[in-house]
């Protein structure tokens, strides 16, 4: 059961080297081009690594780097060998590396295509990690006295100017910590005493935000401090009061970001993975043409090409077979029960 | 390369030919370079046109623009001259517009080198141009109510935290104007009423800053109002607080900010000053060294290039006679019957003291 046979006349395998070789050098610059785009993700995700609590994102940017650099040496070998294949005496040199050679570039072509699948997948686990990492940076905002936490302000701070966002969710976590530090707290004041005394860890809590959740888009002064209270301020209704404050949070701007940024690397990494695909099946489809000439002095002769001699699953099994004997040792104890089981009987 | 095989002269000629082409080339990418950074340069005073009071500046991307498409023309006409000077046949087309070629080349020279001088002259027009506009902008900071200043708000507070500064020359500029809007007063309160009467415009001026000029870096909170009352805050002295607010000025951030971009794009412009003499020159000696051949017989023979065929002083007096001739002739015109025996004895001794050239020797 051949897979995809086709005939190749000699003008039409003539064809099929040029294109390949124009088809391989095409495949070598995307291959490089896949693994810039790997590179930006990876400077991206490093820029905003203080916000985020683990670096289980950071394979999608790997795996498009080594497949980009795989790229480069499948493609560039995919030339030499379509070069060579229409000479009848270059070509056997090629023949013991084909086998391989095409096991490996299919599996990194494989593993292109599930980068862009992880792209998609791993949205939620960047979620969490924003979740945390977010809340932490919160958390740690007063604390620009404390070793290894000192420029969480200031990133918190750039962030939330940059991507015109407030909070983890929005405006209201900043409610629920204290982000002013003890070292500019006038702890003799009544107001101070009271806002402490009011909450069971003791700490000061204010109905306020920082300054970089203001909205340079707003109309009026920003309003930082005392924003649940409308009398406070003149003019003034929280409930109706939008532009003051930035309303997104932080954690689905960053994922948004994120998102479309990934979003676009997987649009361009697909269409390599085609080019790349074409390429594999172009020079397959070159090798068995060119195997079927094996022999005969006349080159010009119709031959034909297949992709598979036998079926698919049948293939995979025979790629296989090997790796699992190396692996698992299912052969050889196998071999060792046959002899004892006959001389039993 | 210079495709065109016929009538080779001297190897020399030949390679003074293909070195020129692939040089007008190199010229003709020098030139979009050129271009593109006057389009770049452009584009960056174009954003920030809101802050600046009036377009001087433009002058130098203008130029810059000008002159990288003027230089690509004039550079892609110099490879096509190249191409057909191996060509005894096509070269004879070239002679009437070389001259012209070499008085545009020369001008393009001199435009990029005032390019570069006028981009440190200017510096003070700068200053002053966005001295006014910042000033305007803090003014109508409030009046986010008034068709066409609605927008300076967000202007200012964009600019002032894109660019790290607060006001004109420091933060205290924004002590002496009003930048809360009248609609956000309450001018029941006392407070309001006792700054409002402080004043004799009536102005509602506060010791505070807007927002945008917090510094991020800065270890407590941010703060914005009451900036010159020691007690106002705990732990705070106004004249040690030195990270709270942004200590720079905007106009002095973005005269830093245009002066670094134009200076960063002077030794590109000075490097294409050089190639592009360097094809002038190239260019003269293939043209010489070309109608040297021309009037050769035995076209194998070698024919000698040069720069002028006078001296430096000798021929800018030609030059200057011609354009005199030129001249002379227009006015004379008018008047031929009494003055012309006159004219052609003044035109005979001119003739008699310019003894004529020598032939280039070989």
């Amino acid at each position: 059961m051949v897979l995809m046979k086709m005939k190749f006349p000699f003008q039409k395998r003539v064809k099929l080297a040029q294109g390949l070789w124009l088809l391989s050098w095409c495949a070598t610059v995307a291959g490089a081009i896949t693994f810039t785009l790997g590179c930006i993700l990876k400077t991206e995700l490093r820029r905003r690594g203080e916000v985020m609590d683990n670096t289980d994102i950071h394979i999608v940017p790997n795996t498009l780097m080594i497949v980009g650099l795989a790229s480069l040496g499948i493609n560039y070998f995919a030339g030499k060998i379509g070069q060579d294949a229409l000479d009848a005496g270059k070509f056997p040199r090629w023949k013991s590396l084909l086998k391989p050679y095409f096991a490996i570039s299919s599996f990194f072509t494989v593993l292109m295509l599930l980068a862009v699948i992880m792209s998609y997948a791993m949205k939620g686990s960047l979620e969490s990690s924003l979740k945390v990492g977010l809340r932490n940076g919160i958390r740690f905002y007063k604390d620009t006295d404390t070793p290894g936490r000192c420029f969480q302000k200031q990133n918190i701070d750039r962030l939330q100017m940059e991507f015109q966002c407030c909070g983890n969710n929005d405006f209201r976590d900043w409610f629920e910590v204290q982000w002013i530090s003890n070292r500019y707290l006038d702890f003799s004041t009544k107001e101070v005493k009271d806002r402490i005394k009011s909450n069971v860890d003791g700490r000061y809590l204010v109905d306020g935000v920082p300054f970089s959740c203001c909205n340079p888009s707003s109309p009026r002064p920003c309003i930082q401090y005392h924003l649940m209270n409308n009398s406070a301020h003149y003019n003034y209704d929280y409930q109706t009061e939008e532009l003051n404050i930035f309303i997104r949070g932080c954690r689905e701007a960053l994922v948004n970001y994120y998102m479309g940024l990934m979003n676009t690397i997987g649009a361009g990494v697909l269409s390599v993975f085609l080019l790349q695909a074409s390429v594999l099946v172009s020079l397959r489809f070159l090798q068995t043409a060119m195997e079927a000439l094996a022999g005969n002095e006349n080159t010009e002769i119709e031959t034909e090409g297949y992709l598979l001699e036998k079926g698919l699953k049948e293939t995979i099994m025979e790629y296989l077979d090997p790796v699992l004997r190396f692996l698992l040792l299912k052969n050889q104890v196998q071999e060792g029960e046959g002899p004892d089981n006959t001389v039993n009987i | 390369m210079c495709i065109v095989p016929v009538h080779t002269e001297s190897a020399e000629a030949v390679r003074l030919a293909q070195g020129l082409w692939l040089l007008s080339w190199l010229a003709v990418m020098c030139g979009a370079f050129v271009f593109s950074l006057g389009v770049y340069l452009k584009i960056e005073l174009l954003r920030r046109a809101e802050v600046m009071e009036n377009t001087e500046i433009h002058v130098v991307p203008n130029i810059l623009l000008l002159v990288g498409l003027a230089s690509m023309g004039t550079n892609w006409m110099a490879s096509r001259v190249c191409q057909d000077s191996m060509d005894m046949s096509r070269f004879p087309r070239w002679k009437v517009l070389l001259l012209a070629w070499f008085a545009v080349a020369a001008l393009l020279c001199c435009l990029l080198v005032a390019v570069v001088v006028l981009s440190y002259a200017l510096q003070g027009r700068l200053e002053e141009s966005l001295k006014i506009g910042l000033r305007n902008g803090i003014r109508f900071y409030k009046d986010t109510d008034v068709p066409g200043r609605c927008f300076q708000k967000e202007t200012i507070d964009r600019l002032q935290i894109e660019f790290r500064c607060c006001g004109n020359n420091n933060y205290k500029d924004w002590f002496e104007v009003q930048w809360v809007s009248n609609r956000y007063l309450d001018l029941t309160s006392k407070d309001v009423k006792d700054r409002i009467r402080s004043n004799v415009d009536g102005r509602f001026l506060l010791d505070g800053v807007p927002f945008s000029c917090c510094n991020p870096a800065s270890p407590r909170p941010c703060l914005q109002y009451q900036l010159t009352d020691n007690h106002a805050h705990f732990n705070y002295e106004y004249q040690t607080e030195e990270l709270n607010l942004y200590a720079r000025g905007c106009r002095q951030a973005l005269t830093d900010y245009y002066m670094g971009l134009m200076n960063s794009t002077g030794p590109g412009v000075l490097s294409v000053i050089l190639i592009q003499i360097s094809v002038i020159v190239s260019l003269r000696y293939l043209q010489t060294a070309v109608e040297g051949a021309m009037a050769l017989e035995n076209p194998e023979d070698e024919s000698v290039g040069y720069l002028l065929e006078k001296g430096l002083k000798e021929t800018f007096e030609e030059l200057k006679a011609k354009v005199l001739d030129m001249v002379k002739l227009a006015q004379v015109d008018p008047t031929t019957s009494e003055v012309s025996p006159e004219a052609q004895e003044a035109e005979k001794g001119d003739n008699a003291t310019k003894t004529p050239s020598p032939p280039p020797a070989s």
